[in-house]
């Protein structure tokens, strides 16, 4: 019998626990296909964010660590400046990484931190049941946003791709959605790149992947692709917004451990 | 070998950690502990260390969190409003039994409070601060000597437990000058390796730092087996100073700067021939309760006297102690103002005299 399709090597056989058609699952496995592919399996330490993959550290067969709500960037700073040579990636949502944790990416990314970051925009905080998120669109409802997000009441969705565009320090930057193949493998594409910029020593990395949440939208998952595709593409624009460091040799001195 | 040199407290906290092979701080800048940031930043690049101003101490003791977990020894320092904004990841790194030093420089508050010293943040180092059911290890340091060998014993006993440790300095003993002996310098690569942390699986199984238990009895396991972690710290590292405890009739229980404070009283008092004697706590968690025990089973201690300068925190221990066995007054300064030897002298005089039991907090 023929093996049409397999469980990456760097994802564990452990059932996750997304609901159905939730994208998470599908950026999981990206990011564990390109660490195989780029042979970093065994020095890789990933940074779990607190979050609806707050138990990626039980999916991903990598040294993993369990960082508090928004400080997956400082923590991924801690190691990778006690570790230099090792592969650093930290996973963070939009609640995490966009509200709470805003300071912490900013400063990582003006830091030249040479890590890459995943960062999933699911318009919503899908673990503590559906509330409004910093990325949140204009008229969506959301169990704290329940007539609508209105910007007088409730102000703008950030676009985090384009606010990091501004700042020194990052080498690969990039935003996809996680709809279909095409766009899925440019994710992967993307990730790659991420990646092989840190592994490079380029600087800061992060990728930006447009991911559903069929269970707080209140959708199936088809609805819920197709609303990525009409909805959040239209306002959060796919692409490559950085590759290569704006300033090259302006990042920090990597020091070796002594 | 050793050297004597002259250094200021701050600064010695941070050559102390040093020579005590930590190379790598995170920090933010707050009054009074500015000089163990600054110290740290031109020192550690000397030895291959390395320094991170972060952008806030939330940040701070997050990039300690994630330098603990590498299996790097790792301090962060701040002083009180700072180390409200890191009880969080003190938590996190309880939680997760990652071994870190961090050193509150205190100062007066509530809130903005002053930049001058203050010993108000006891209950916060002691009992908690951040969420769930945990300890540090806490270190009251009375002199930069104390300093320097504290923060070594500090960052030993942390990676022995795998458990955070703090020392709870003052803005005092921040700025002091004081010859101090220095430890020779050890490097990182003698001190013993750390199987647990996540550096890279290397061939072989994956580990994890994480501090999340869904399922409640889980939860509740884990938590019994950091209680049986402090049960062993209690019996191991109560550290105390006991001075003319012997005949003491009234004994003054104190810490760090307000301790040398009462030494410098006591001696002219013992001049005078009161029999007066002094407890100082050196850690305040695990809290020498046994010790003072002791002292009290004796029978000569008529009266106790506790001073801080806080409004009343280590006084509670000290009186769950003592347990009603004689009086227990206490004499505290409060916002930052220091009290002198002699405003000390005649407190203790009061209680010896039998008078003023009930001393409050000026
Ligand atoms: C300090 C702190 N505040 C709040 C929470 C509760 N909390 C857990 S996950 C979460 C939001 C997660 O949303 P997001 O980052 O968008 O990730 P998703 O669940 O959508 O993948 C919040 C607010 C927490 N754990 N810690
Ligand atoms: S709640 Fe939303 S983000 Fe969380 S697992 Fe379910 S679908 Fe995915």
């Amino acid at each position: 019998m023929r093996v049409a399709f397999e469980r990456p090597a760097g994802l564990t056989d452990c059932p996750t626990h997304y609901c159905p058609g939730c994208t998470h699952g599908i950026a999981h496995r990206l990011i564990a296909e390109v660490i195989t592919e780029l042979g970093v399996a065994d020095r890789t330490i990933g940074v779990a964010p607190v979050g609806c993959s707050v138990l990626a550290y039980d999916y991903f067969d990598y040294d993993m660590i369990q960082a508090s709500h928004g400080r997956a960037p400082a923590v991924a700073t801690g190691v990778k400046r006690a570790l230099p040579d090792r592969t650093v990636f930290a996973y963070q949502g939009d609640g995490d990484l966009a509200s709470i944790g805003m300071a912490e990416i900013i400063h990582a990314a003006a830091r030249g931190e040479n890590i890459t970051v995943i960062f999933i925009n699911n318009a919503i905080y899908g673990m503590t049941g559906g509330q409004m998120a910093p990325t949140t669109l204009l008229g969506q409802l959301t169990t704290t946003s329940p007539a609508g997000r209105e910007a007088p009441r409730e102000g703008y969705p950030l676009r985090v791709a384009e606010l990091l565009e501004q700042v020194r320090g990052v080498a690969y930057l990039a935003r996809y959605p996680l709809t279909k193949p095409p766009e899925i493998g440019r994710a992967r594409n993307a990730i790659r790149k991420a990646f092989q910029t840190q592994l490079a020593g380029k600087g800061f990395s992060l990728v930006e992947l447009l991911s559903t949440c069929p269970t707080g939208w209140g959708m199936t998952p088809r609805e819920a692709l197709r609303w990525v595709e009409e909805v959040m593409v239209p306002y959060y624009p796919p692409g490559e917004f950085r590759d290569g460091p704006e300033d090259p040799g302006g990042g920090p001195s990597r020091k070796r451990v002594g | 070998m050793e050297e004597l040199v002259l250094m200021k407290g701050n600064e010695a906290v941070g050559e102390a950690a040093i020579r005590a092979g930590c190379r790598f701080f995170f920090g933010y800048p707050i009054t009074p502990q500015n000089e163990i940031p600054e110290y740290m930043s031109h020192r550690l690049p000397q030895v291959s260390g390395v320094f991170v101003q972060a952008e806030s101490e939330v940040a701070a003791i997050n990039m300690v969190y994630g330098a603990a977990a590498a299996g790097v020894r790792v301090m962060t320092s701040s002083s009180s409003p700072g180390i409200s904004l890191k009880q969080e990841g003190i938590s996190y790194l309880a939680g997760s039994e990652l071994p870190a030093l961090i050193v509150n420089i205190m100062r007066g508050g509530p809130g903005l409070g002053t930049i001058q010293p203050a010993q108000s943040d006891y209950f916060q180092a002691v009992k908690g601060g951040g969420h769930g059911d945990y300890r540090l290890l806490v270190y009251a340091p009375s002199t930069v000597q104390e300093m320097v060998d504290l923060t070594g014993l500090a960052l030993d006993r942390a990676d022995h437990y795998r458990n955070p440790a703090l020392i709870l300095g003052d803005g005092l003993l921040g700025q002091m000058m004081e010859p101090v002996n220095l430890p020779p310098l050890s490097h990182p690569e003698d001190l013993p390796v750390k199987p647990w942390a996540t550096d890279g699986r290397r061939g072989g199984p994956k580990r994890v730092i994480n501090s999340l238990y869904l399922q409640a009895e889980a939860c509740e396991e884990h938590n019994r087996r950091l209680q049986a972690k402090y049960r062993e710290m209690e019996a191991g590292e109560q550290r105390w100073e006991a001075a003319w405890a012997d005949d003491a009739e009234v004994l003054v229980v104190a810490y760090g700067t307000v301790a040398r404070i009462c030494r410098t009283a006591l001696e002219g008092l013992r001049d005078r021939r009161l029999a007066v004697g002094l407890f100082r706590p050196i850690a305040l968690w695990p809290f020498p309760g046994p010790a003072l025990a002791g002292l009290l089973q004796r029978g000569r201690i008529r009266a106790v006297l506790v001073a801080e300068m806080s409004a009343g925190q280590m006084v509670e221990d000290v009186r769950s102690v003592v347990c009603g066995r004689v009086p227990v007054a206490f004499y505290g300064r409060t916002g930052g103002v220091v009290p002198s030897p002699e405003e000390i002298g005649q407190h203790v005089t009061a209680v010896y005299e039998g008078g003023a039991i009930n001393a409050g907090c000026l």
